[in-house]
């Protein structure tokens, strides 16, 4: 079986973010889309963005993985939203992983994925936009 | 609320009449039994009258018997044990779903030129003892199977395989350590030369363990020094572990059959409710030759640790072989074995009970557990209409 649990591990702000995601949910008409990890490995994160006047108007997220992925996941949606796109690189790893109380050093990876996500709904919404033009 | 546990095969709560014999030796007769004065007549004494008591549970006799630590240090010493006191004899037959302290030794063992067998294992987990015949070789030093695995309770065909090692005169080992105690064990019967135990999971205390070694059989030891245990483990006894592992042995061989058929009972009622309950889930191992006290599961489109989370947010404890629960990072190789999809399995479960567990603590987990799975399944990208297909590859 795997060797050891952890859920104790994890600060209060994890456990209420797990509990309680913010942002849950697809956009539809989203500008950008973010998806990273996979499945075989125990984590997909889905990151969708709506970009308005080149800021972050709405974020959501869906989630498959484990209480660190989806309360970075949570997290990060919630940190992105307002911000104009040239502040977004201030939104990394570290950054989400302080913002929840810490990680265990195993689940910094998760952490890691949250930032792929964003990086990958950026890089998705210009590529959109360029074709549009 | 009272906590539910349902991970037993972790660990046993410890019975009240295990804790009393315990409490003397943490007391008043502290000595140690190797000691030719007054300090060490009651410890001796205490230690050998446990020895009969555990060689009792596994009909065997008590110079059979080996003190350990734990389940993990059994299964070291034996495998460790048996190739080096066969230091010609450099093949090894095993299972794939072994537990770690098989596996692991094992792999330490290969790097030092050893040559591992792998057993074939069916979709529900049962070892193929019919092609052992012709794994077995000249050099062959050993043969090694669990009695049933703790991540999905299949009873492997050990009377099978014994009786093959015994006509092929090779030795066999097997890791009874999640059966003992649920599940009637006579070494005799059984045509096995080692047999690793521990005590925490029959209602004992936890740092206690036992191999059975058969009259005859050569072993080296893992720990020298002292003339403990004939030798073959050096160290101060624990006695009170010990005295406690007695006792829980002893009372164990008494209650067998009549917690056989409590843990049965919560058993079925728990994997036909999860079923009946839960759509896309399935049943890993075998539903009725498999441990009386153990369920597993792979509930499809989510992952096991956050399914644990929040059944621990409402006090209720199992265990999982997701990648995500594991320290290592790693999927159970056990899931991996009997040809579990990955994906799936990172959905995996363990629930494994105990006789201090009530059927109403199981009415309320088939209660608690749907709603978890129905939001944890909201959250996810990954369902039923979508093609799983699409998350398998890196991204």
């Amino acid at each position: 079986m795997s060797e050891g649990h952890q859920f104790s591990q994890y600060s209060e702000k994890v456990i209420d973010h797990f509990t309680n995601p913010r942002n849950l949910g697809e956009i539809k008409d989203a500008d950008g889309v973010g998806e990273v990890g996979n499945a075989k490995c125990g984590d997909v994160m889905q990151l969708f963005i709506k970009v308005k006047d080149d800021k972050i108007e709405d974020a959501k997220f869906k989630t498959f993985g484990c209480c660190a992925a989806i309360a970075t996941s949570s997290m990060i949606t919630g940190m992105i939203k307002g911000k104009s796109l040239s502040q977004l690189n201030e939104v990394t790893n570290q950054a989400v992983a302080e913002a929840l109380g810490g990680l265990p050093k195993t689940k910094l990876h998760c952490s890691v994925l949250a930032e792929d996500a964003l990086k990958a709904a950026i890089g998705d919404y210009y590529q959109k936009r360029n074709t549009k033009k | 609320m009272k906590p539910t546990n349902f991970d037993h095969l972790s660990c046993t709560p410890i019975l009240s009449e295990v804790r009393e014999a315990m409490m003397p030796f943490l007391s008043e007769d502290i000595g140690n039994p190797l000691s030719r004065h007054i300090f060490g007549d009651r410890p001796r004494k205490a230690i050998e009258d446990a020895r009969a008591k555990v060689a009792g549970l596994i009909s065997a006799s008590p110079e059979e018997i080996i003190f350990t630590s734990c389940g993990s240090e059994s299964n070291n010493l034996a495998l460790k044990g048996i190739a080096y006191a066969n230091a010609k004899r450099r093949h090894i037959i095993a299972s794939p779903i072994e537990h770690h302290s098989v596996i692991h030794p094992l792999k330490r063992l290969e790097k030092q030129g050893y040559e591992i067998s792998w057993l074939r294992v069916d979709e529900k987990g049962r070892v193929s003892w019919k092609e052992l015949t012709s794994l077995i070789r000249n050099d062959t030093a050993l043969i090694t199977v669990t009695s049933a695995s703790n991540e999905i309770g299949t009873l492997e065909p050990i009377k099978e395989i014994g009786r093959i090692a015994q006509e092929k005169g090779v030795i066999f080992h097997t890791d009874a350590v999640a059966c003992v105690g649920s599940v009637p064990i006579d070494v005799k019967e059984m045509n096995v030369d080692l047999l690793s135990i521990a005590g925490n999971v029959f209602y004992g205390p936890q740092g206690t363990g036992a191999l059975y070694v058969k009259s005859g059989v050569m072993i080296f030891p893992l720990i020298e020094g002292g003339i403990q245990e004939g030798g073959l483990r050096a160290g101060t006894h624990n006695v009170a572990g010990i005295v406690g592992m007695g006792v829980a042995a002893q009372i164990a061989k008494e209650k067998l059959l009549e917690r056989r058929e409590y843990l049965l009972n919560l058993r079925d009622k728990l994997i036909k409710g999860i079923l009946k309950t839960i759509p896309d889930c399935f049943l890993t191992g075998d539903q009725t030759n498999r441990l009386p006290n153990h369920a597993s599961f792979c509930i499809k489109f989510i992952e096991g640790e956050s399914i644990l989370l929040h059944l621990n947010l409402k006090c209720i404890a199992g265990t999982s072989g997701s990648t995500c629960s594991s320290e290592a990072l790693k999927v159970s190789h056990v899931l991996e074995s009997i040809g579990i999809d990955p994906i799936w399995a990172q959905g995996s479960v363990v629930f494994t009970f105990g006789i201090d567990n009530r059927l109403d603590e199981v009415e309320l987990f088939l209660k608690e557990l749907p709603p978890i799975v129905d939001r944890l399944r909201m959250m996810s990208p990954l369902t039923k209409a979508n093609n799983i297909e699409q998350f398998r590859y890196k991204k």
